[in-house]
């Protein structure tokens, strides 16, 4: 009806635009709502992406089919939108009705017509000169809820702005940034609440995993990812090691609607990279949570390695796969082992290595790997496989139930992890360590995996030339997308790897991509260099 | 499907002109305040932490996360980074220079703005001067002693040793191989040694991602092109699905990789091993010291 109305029909009948114009606004209205109802289903609604991984199972996979292996050939870039930032640029976009919401560089907001690249309102959070990033002024994403988008800063701010101008609504602050701490996950949007986790393990900060109020900006609660006295957990860290025990919950997690918790991954222990001063455990650190969503009480944990001293986060997104009656969650862990845990109870089903790993020689009665007296960081240094960055790292898996294939991008490099004793000095770095190329070692690689959960197998592999920071999409046309570091963007077949496309975009990716359609055409985003890019057939 | 975009974005024409003046604003005024501060530090032409004896410790944790992956353990250097306990320094040695370095990064090499490149983590304005008091706590005072025969080195570098039959000096010499102007203060004495002895031990360091495009390896590769000519030569680039070399002969060939008949790479450097009876070890210190006096000059 309203798709009638242009410039030119309005000029020439003035009579009715007006009503149709309030019609116009009306619709509007309604397509800006993003219910908790509509996140829940997200799946009824393929022509939009409306959480970080697409949906709240975490698998990056977009029912959308009409790009496919027999025209994914003819797939071209419709617009690019630059972010006139530098650094890296590691946003997933949101799509809700044909409009784009995304993050950038030095915490930046865009909001785009998803159609034509074409900015409708850009915002920017001015940042202090002395933030605290580990990692880059990085920013992964936004999430989207009612009328509102939010977006966490790299200031340790929780801020909601207005979809529909950009404008701040609410802006509050979490922590103080000066102690080390920051935001750079995209959030999570669940029920009325804006879930978060804090960046901040290079810091010797306490993590915690934020819930706050959509509508007010209200902390509903927090939990510290490290327990404090009287807390179980609490004797897993040496002395006051516990106060500056980092296991901060940088990336996105997912929600099971059924059971109603989140499962939240958390990051390393503080210092990462030297066990001395914090005998134990460390939990929660490099755990997977499960917390109820409307309280934040733990329901059960798993941690994935214990006592890290190599910087294995286990921030990676992880996986809820449903098969029979088995409700799994599955996991492609920073230290080289793929997991799958059984999310009722947290219970280990299997862990398979798939990525070289040298830290490892047996498994406890769980099951779970444990780690060789080998691998101990030393002042003089120690060759470990997976090194510092991990088997993999933040970049998005996904998981395709046509193909049964959950999908990694790998890392092989090995590196020397030596100890340097340092002092605690809050806001200042804590990594007790360094960590250098093997001269040994072969140069660093890269590969997507395609993993068989069932049984752990990698099923088959894509060697990329160089490791790469690019998640993965696949699709219902059959299609697996991913990126590379020497800035291709390549389209695979989902069921063996073979490469059907690529595209030169002119910058590393570091970013996972993203589907969304108008008007009945399918597009395809990631972001590359300082651009965003969106694909479609010709 | 059309409808909500047309009514969202002609509702919002208007608003979003003024939205992006806001935000605009605001980055300049961002912008002038990170001048003003910039330009306060660059007038810093003195490190405020130098008195400060704690500042070097400090500033050696600091080194050790952000500056040791290329610039070694204790700041000697490396295959990727210059040995920072030289008195000499290309870019500068001033801890105005210093810091200026640090913080901005050195366009046209590999050394990144701090806080940019995802190596290490961004540091403060106290932690950079904290560096800056490390390396001069490790900073050797005496000049570099000759290791040799500047002159006979050049002799030998165009003469009888040939390195300028693939290497360049100052715009004169060879392409196969890296250009060595600058190679005095990049690289270690012992690496470049170890870089003649042994040139396949290890080839020019590629860097991490974020580097990438400084990161020619010099790989060797052979391809048989599609009308059956074999080529071998090294790498200029390379991706998932192209590959640019340059042969023997110095000729530039780009190639879609699936258009070849074969390409086959490898880590054995087309650089010849120059083992102590091919190069006496007097005249392998004579070619260094040609090359620390290139830019030392």
């Amino acid at each position: 009806m309203s798709a009638a109305i242009t410039n030119t029909t309005m000029n020439k009948l003035p009579g009715i635009c007006t009503l149709l114009l309030v019609c116009c606004v009306l619709v509007g209205e309604m397509q800006a709502q993003v219910t908790f109802e509509r996140l829940l289903n997200a799946s009824n609604e393929p022509q939009n992406w409306l959480t970080y991984s697409g949906d709240y199972a975490g698998r990056r996979f977009s029912t959308l089919d009409q790009v496919n292996k027999t025209n994914v050939h003819s797939l071209t870039a419709k617009w690019v939108y630059q972010t006139a930032a530098t650094g890296k640029f590691e946003t997933t976009p949101l799509v809700v009705d044909g409009i784009l919401y995304a993050t950038a560089q030095d915490d930046r907001a865009f909001a785009l017509d998803a159609r034509t690249g074409r900015p409708i309102w850009l915002f920017q959070h001015p940042l202090p000169s002395d933030i605290r990033p580990c990692c880059g002024r990085v920013n992964r994403g936004l999430a989207i809820l009612g009328d509102k988008v939010f977006l966490g800063t790299l200031d340790a701010h929780v801020i909601a702005l207005d979809a529909k101008t950009g404008n701040v609504m609410w802006d509050v602050v979490a922590v103080d940034y000066k102690e080390g701490y920051s935001f750079t996950l995209s959030p999570l949007a669940v029920k009325n609440e804006v879930i978060l986790g804090v960046s901040g393990g290079e810091y010797g900060i306490r993590g915690f995993i934020d819930a706050y109020d959509a509508d007010t900006g209200q902390r509903k609660w927090r939990f510290y990812t490290v327990p404090g006295p009287g807390e179980p957990g609490h004797d897993t860290w040496e002395g006051d090691s516990w106060k500056i025990g980092g296991a901060p919950a940088w990336n996105t997690g997912v929600y099971d609607p059924g059971s109603k918790q989140l499962f939240w991954p958390t990051g390393n222990p503080s210092p990462s990279n030297r066990g001395e001063g914090r005998a134990g455990d460390n939990l929660y650190s490099n755990s997977l949570l499960a917390l109820d969503a409307d309280t934040g009480k733990l329901n059960w944990y798993f941690q994935f390695t214990k006592h890290d001293e190599h910087d294995w986060d286990a921030t990676q997104v992880p996986i809820m796969i449903d098969s029979g009656d088995k409700h799994l969650i599955a996991q492609a862990n920073r230290n080289g082992f793929f997991y799958v845990l059984d999310r009722a109870t947290g219970k280990l089903i299997s862990a398979n290595a798939y990525s070289r790993t040298t830290w490892t020689d047996s498994k406890d009665a769980e099951g779970r790997p444990v780690a060789n007296d080998r691998s101990s960081p030393t002042p003089e240094g120690r060759t470990v496989c997976p090194g510092a960055l991990g088997a993999t790292n933040w970049m998005s898996p996904s998981f395709d139930s046509r193909t049964g294939l959950f999908y990694v991008t790998a890392r092989e490099q090995c590196d020397i992890f030596s100890t340097a004793p340092q002092p605690y000095d809050v806001g200042h770095a804590y990594y007790g360590s360094a960590y250098f190329p093997s001269d040994k070692a072969e140069p660093y690689w890269g590969a997507l995996r395609a993993i068989d959960p069932a049984s752990g197998e990698v099923k088959w592999e894509f060697r990329h030339l160089s490791p790469t920071w690019s998640g993965v999409l696949t699709t219902a046309g059959g299609l697996l997308f991913t990126g590379d570091a020497e800035g291709n963007f390549i389209a695979l077949d989902a069921s063996s790897g073979k490469p059907l496309w690529h595209f030169q975009m002119g910058g590393a990716v570091y970013a996972s991509p993203m589907a969304f359609a108008i008007d009945g055409k399918e597009y395809v985003a990631i972001a590359a260099g300082s651009s965003l890019y969106a694909f479609g057939l010709p | 499907m059309l409808t909500p975009i047309k009514s969202v974005q002609g509702k919002s024409l208007i608003g979003a002109r003024t939205l992006t003046a806001i935000p605009f604003a605001m980055l300049g005024g961002l912008a002038l305040a990170a001048f003003l501060t910039c330009s306060a530090r660059a007038e810093e032409t003195h490190n405020p932490l130098a008195a400060d004896p704690k500042a070097a410790k400090a500033g050696e944790f600091e080194f050790r996360i952000n500056c040791a992956f290329c610039h070694g353990l204790g700041a000697r250097g490396g295959g990727r980074g210059p040995d920072l306990t030289r008195a000499h320094k290309r870019h500068g040695d001033s801890d105005a220079d210093l810091f200026q370095n640090i913080s901005q990064g050195i366009p046209g090499t590999v050394m990144p703005a701090n806080g940019t490149n995802g190596q290490g983590v961004g540091m403060t304005d106290d932690e950079i001067w904290q560096i800056i008091a490390y390396l001069r706590s490790v900073q050797v005072q005496a000049p570099i002693k000759p290791i040799g025969n500047a002159a006979h080195g050049q002799e030998l570098f165009y003469g009888d040793a040939n390195c300028s039959s693939c290497h360049m000096v100052e715009g004169k010499g060879g392409r196969l191989g890296p250009d060595l102007t600058t190679v005095g203060t990049a690289r270690t004495v012992e690496s470049l040694v170890e870089s003649v002895r042994t040139p396949s031990k290890r080839l020019a360091w590629g860097l991490t991602e974020s580097t990438k495009e400084f990161a020619q390896e010099y790989e060797t590769v052979t391809v048989v092109t599609p009308d059956g000519h074999e080529i071998k030569g090294v790498i200029l680039n390379e991706d998932q699905f192209s590959l640019q070399m340059m042969d023997t002969a110095e000729h530039i060939h780009l190639f879609e990789k699936d258009k070849l008949r074969s390409m086959h790479k490898s880590r054995d450097s087309l650089m010849p091993v120059y083992n102590p009876t091919i190069l006496s070890d007097q005249d392998l210190n004579d070619i260094i010291a040609y090359l620390l006096s290139v830019v030392t000059k």
